[in-house]
């Protein structure tokens, strides 16, 4: 079928497309165009906070750009109480992220795998915290621990960071829980191994992605919440509440410097964390 | 005992008195079986007759309400799954998603300390020419690829039973044939006893050396494939493993070695063995193929012969389907299967013998036509 000869009635009629007018053309990419204008939508003020952390304003506030230069990169620890507070900040989260993710994923298991009387009930439960308003939460938990006469400090906000915490990662790890098929840790089982075994080796590499997934989740809620810590941290001074305070007498471009290091890092993570789906999944 | 020496020695699998309740409902009620070593053992029935049930409480994936599992005379039914002699090939094929097909097949090996993993693992992925595949993943392999991965998994631990959990039923009709041989050829070379759960009852003749058919928790026939197609002993079983005709009739009497019954007036003899039936009301059965057609009154002397009238007749190519209204009862009809041998075809309307040979008959309790019926629908 290398030569079709030209007299050749069954030979296909060429294509010929039609005249492309402006209107198609606008219809066809009016999707692409709305697509842009919802990124643009949604990366405009974090483009403002990375330019403006390269900025040397004239006076206390980080409102209109003046000088470029790396003066709030290379001093980051020059406003003074700052670096004290993210600290705080990150220890907090890490402790929370870390007391919220065991527990979240044993109460995943629990409502997943086990069948018990008021699970439907408590599988609703799970969600009551979340869509309780923060303020309330906060409030609720400063009157709590008043009267229960707990000292407000990095206890009360631990406590409480790993409260609404918790609902986060239950239902995330529960999501992947449920799409875990049962009899892939029967086979390991019938394949010799314990229990013990069978959960390291089955059962948790393959949840995996979604306790990183919640423990990533948790991380983010408790270094950015300000509501409820601002209810429960006594003296202490967290990031988000030292720029709360700090805003009303200065703006340092420092606070643009650590939200532009956030989005990077989180940035580099989620594309670490594709990379090594993309290899496990090949 | 370790989990190391398990596999060693001999013994069939015995199985007595097993039961399985959940709550009112029984799963399994008082299955005895008995699965000589080296054997390919089928557990045939439609879907809710307890038989993967059965085969999940002999790998200790479910806990028996009551009865005795034996391997090699030792009673295993209340060890934990990984304590037990025996390996599993799921019906989903149940790999691991997140190792190489390499680290698969080791699994059972590694956990049991086995030495030599790389060579047997090698050895067995060959034995299904599959040892270029070891290090994809297993959402890389085609579903047939998976299954003998599936299978050489369970295989590479020596186990001295292998359970196989309908392992064909998501492969295509051509693929499912070829795997079908490719089990049994495995099976012949690696002389492990198999039990293989189906609800295909072609496929259970096929591989199997000994077929149970089961039906709502209890075992309704064992044997052969062919003594449970040539002489069903319940309705189920006659309606479940293919077609079959079933007529009322009469017990008049025996003599020696054969049974006579009454159809009509119509004699109807069979050798007395094969009638399951106490009673003097019976049904007599015979399978479609084995009945011939001759012209009216031209029918062979010594077989049993029902005259009737052709009232459907459907060219299947290889052979024809004839349905036949007897003369004596209008309620009766008889389906016969020919080998398309001679190019004319009967025509509908005409009135024939058929006729077949007393030893292919068979005799089943009275109102089993219903029960058969219904096996059939439910194959």
């Amino acid at each position: 079928m290398t030569a079709v000869k030209e007299s050749d009635p069954y030979a296909p009629t060429e294509f010929r497309p039609k005249k492309v007018g402006f209107g198609r053309w606008v219809r066809e990419h009016l999707v692409t165009f709305f697509g842009i204008l919802g990124l643009l939508y949604l990366f405009a003020p974090i483009f403002v906070v990375i330019v403006f952390s390269f900025n040397k304003p004239k006076g206390l506030f980080n409102y209109t750009f003046t000088e470029f230069s790396f003066d709030a990169w290379t001093g980051v620890c020059d406003v003074p109480g700052m670096c004290d507070s993210l600290w705080l900040s990150i220890r907090i989260a890490f402790f929370s992220t870390l007391a919220a993710t065991i527990l979240g994923t044993i109460a995943a298991f629990a409502l997943v795998r086990h069948k018990f009387r008021g699970r439907g009930f408590a599988n609703i439960l799970i969600f009551v915290p979340m869509a309780t308003p923060e303020v309330v939460v906060g409030s609720s938990l400063l009157v709590l621990f008043v009267n229960m006469g707990v000292p407000l400090g990095q206890l009360t906000i631990w406590i409480a960071h790993t409260m609404f915490c918790l609902s986060f990662v239950i239902v995330t790890v529960k999501a992947r829980l449920v799409g875990l098929d049962p009899r892939l840790e029967q086979a390991a089982q019938d394949l010799y191994a314990n229990r013990v075994q069978t959960f390291f080796r089955i059962t948790f590499p393959l949840i995996m992605p979604g306790v990183v997934a919640a423990a990533m989740l948790s991380f983010s809620l408790s270094f950015d919440d300000f509501i409820i810590t601002n209810f429960n941290s006594g003296s202490e001074v967290t990031f988000p509440m030292f720029v709360w305070g700090t805003s009303k007498k200065a703006l340092p471009p420092q606070i643009n410097v650590i939200g532009t290091a956030m989005l990077l890092i989180a940035l580099f993570v989620v594309i670490v964390g594709r990379a090594i789906g993309k290899r496990r999944a090949r | 005992m370790t989990a190391a020496d398990l596999n060693t020695g001999t013994g069939g699998l015995k199985i007595r008195g097993l039961h399985k309740h959940y709550g009112t409902f029984t799963a399994v009620d008082g299955i005895d079986l008995d699965v000589p070593e080296g054997s390919f053992f089928a557990l045939l029935g439609p879907s809710g007759c307890g038989k993967t049930t059965t085969l999940r409480m002999v790998a200790g994936l479910e806990e028996p309400t009551a009865g005795e599992i034996m391997i090699g005379g030792k009673d295993i039914s209340r060890q934990r799954p990984y304590q037990r002699p025996v390996n599993t090939v799921f019906q989903s094929y149940a790999l691991f998603p997140h190792m190489t097909i390499f680290e698969n097949v080791a699994f059972g090996l590694r956990r049991r300390k086995v030495d030599g993993v790389d060579a047997k693992v090698k050895e067995m992925l060959d034995l299904v020419e599959m040892g270029h595949l070891a290090h994809r993943k297993p959402t890389q392999l085609s579903g047939g690829q998976q299954q003998r991965i599936a299978v050489v998994r369970a295989l590479v631990n020596k186990p001295k039973v292998l359970l196989l959990d309908e392992p064909l039923g998501a492969l295509d009709l051509k693929l499912r044939r070829q795997m079908q041989l490719e089990l049994k050829r495995i099976q012949t070379e690696v002389g492990i006893t198999f039990i293989h759960v189906t609800h295909d009852q072609e496929e259970a003749m096929t591989m199997a050396d000994t077929i149970a058919v089961l039906n709502k928790g209890k075992v309704e026939q064992m044997g052969a494939p062919v003594d449970l197609y040539e002489n069903p002993r319940t309705a189920f079983v006659a309606g479940f493993l293919g077609q079959t005709n079933l007529l009322t009739a009469k017990v008049v009497g025996t003599s020696g070695d054969v049974l006579t019954t009454d159809f009509h007036g119509i004699k109807i003899t069979m050798p007395v063995s094969r009638m399951a039936a106490t009673t003097q009301e019976v049904e007599v059965g015979v399978r479609p193929e084995k009945i011939h057609i001759a012209e009216l009154g031209e029918a062979p002397v010594g077989r049993n012969v029902v005259d009737g009238v052709i009232i459907d007749a459907s060219f299947i190519g290889v052979s024809t389907q004839y349905v036949i209204r007897t003369l004596a009862d209008a309620e009766e009809e008889i389906t016969v299967f020919t080998q398309n041998s001679s190019t004319s075809l009967r025509r509908v309307g005409e009135t024939v013998s058929a006729y077949w040979h007393p030893d292919h008959t068979f005799g089943l309790h009275e109102g089993a036509w219903q029960e058969a019926e219904a096996a059939e629908v439910a194959s």
